[in-house]
């Protein structure tokens, strides 16, 4: 349950941006290698928001699939499960090039 | 434009219609001044949300390169036998490697003091926090047990992480050197429902392995489902009970410390 922990750190974060405006929506973008559940993200963020500045603001997560190159044949290929394997020649010289993500990308914030 | 908007580069869209017919730097307010809210702004903030730990993990980092330090982060799933194979390590390095230990325990202090005695320092982080305690160290926490070690008198710092497959995973701490120690008793799957885990570590001490004969383990299978999702992994099968593989572990140790010290001579101890 590092969920917890994380909504502290963006909590931080999205502070600093929103500089004392009212924020609305916190767009994150999360690849799927990293070890995040989506909703019980949220449901910390509830936690964490309560009784702060943020209270009220909710966080709006874009998903992005795991993808590997490989190094020996250029192949590019999005992954299905955690095989880090080519799907064309069958090398493991492979790099990930996707799905490693974990940012703040924007905020919505109310008008002033 | 609000009086807190940024003009340093990062940039921004707005998600409504309005005039900007002003110029910017005057303080101007839009829509109506009853307080109900007209439109949103979108601000770009594009900020790792890991920067933070990053940050302090790179503080810990530099601490240990100045006092020639190596440190291991050293992870597995609770009951792997971490504790047990650091007391054996412990007794193998002693009079070899000063070695100092920052024991993650999310509650109580059993761990650490199954590591007195041994002639290490021993350095207990509780992760406990309210909420039913962390499942992991992170740099900030690390960084909260260094003063309590003598770093400048140690070659060798192993961070013994919470027993958790999961969340130690994303934290860099600063260390050298990802290990981790994992039980035969957990089944040969584990590398495929644990990938960021068992990608993440350099080297894996496959452990217990005095219950192989116990077990209908197959040991083939998981050497298949670690490499295909790490195909340079290290291992070393050990047993912390027979003792098995652990000299070579400690030797690995030795040499790894060695080698760090030789690339940058200017961190071997005076």
């Amino acid at each position: 349950m590092h969920e917890l922990s994380i909504c502290n750190s963006i909590g931080g974060i999205v502070s600093k941006h929103a500089a004392g405006r009212q924020v609305q929506i916190v767009h994150l973008r999360i690849g799927k290698l990293r070890q995040i559940v989506p909703d019980t993200l949220v449901y910390c963020w509830s936690l964490v928001s309560e009784d702060t500045v943020l209270a009220g603001s909710r966080l709006e997560i874009e998903s992005i699939p795991a993808a590997i190159h490989c190094t020996r044949c250029d192949h590019d290929q999005v992954l299905t499960e955690a095989i880090f394997v080519c799907g064309s020649c069958g090398g493991s010289s492979v790099e990930v090039v996707a799905g490693e993500e974990f940012l703040i990308t924007s905020l919505e914030l109310a008008e002033a | 434009m609000g009086r807190f908007h940024r003009h340093d580069g990062v940039g921004h869209e707005h998600d409504h219609e309005h005039e900007h017919d002003q110029p910017d730097g005057l303080d101007h307010e839009h829509g109506d001044h009853s307080g109900y809210q007209t439109g949103t702004e979108r601000v770009q903030v594009l900020e790792r949300i890991f920067d933070e730990n990053d940050h302090t993990a790179a503080l810990n980092r530099a601490d240990f390169d100045r006092a020639g330090v190596t440190v291991v982060n050293l992870m597995s799933a609770p009951g792997a036998g971490k504790t047990a194979l650091l007391r054996e390590t412990l007794r193998r390095l002693r009079g070899e490697l000063r070695v100092g230990i920052v024991e993650g325990d999310i509650e109580t202090s059993i761990d650490a003091d199954r590591l007195a005695g041994l002639g290490a320092a021993v350095s207990l982080v509780n992760t406990a926090n309210g909420f039913g305690g962390e499942c992991h160290l992170d740099a900030p926490m690390v960084r909260s047990a260094l003063p309590r070690l003598p770093l400048a008198e140690l070659d060798l710092v192993i961070v013994e992480n919470v027993g958790n497959l999961v969340c130690p995973a994303e934290f860099q701490v600063g260390e050298h050197v990802r290990a981790m120690v994992y039980a035969i008793t957990e089944g040969e799957e584990k590398p495929l429902k644990y990938p960021v885990m068992f990608r993440s570590t350099e080297l894996v001490l496959v452990n217990k392995l005095d219950l192989l004969p116990h077990l209908d383990f197959d040991l083939a299978a998981f050497y298949t489902n670690l490499r295909a999702v790490n195909p340079q992994v290290k291992v070393f099968e050990t047993s912390a009970r027979t003792g098995q593989g652990v000299d070579a572990w400690c030797a690995w140790l030795s040499a790894a410390h060695g080698e760090r010290l030789r690339r940058d001579p200017a961190q071997a101890p005076a």
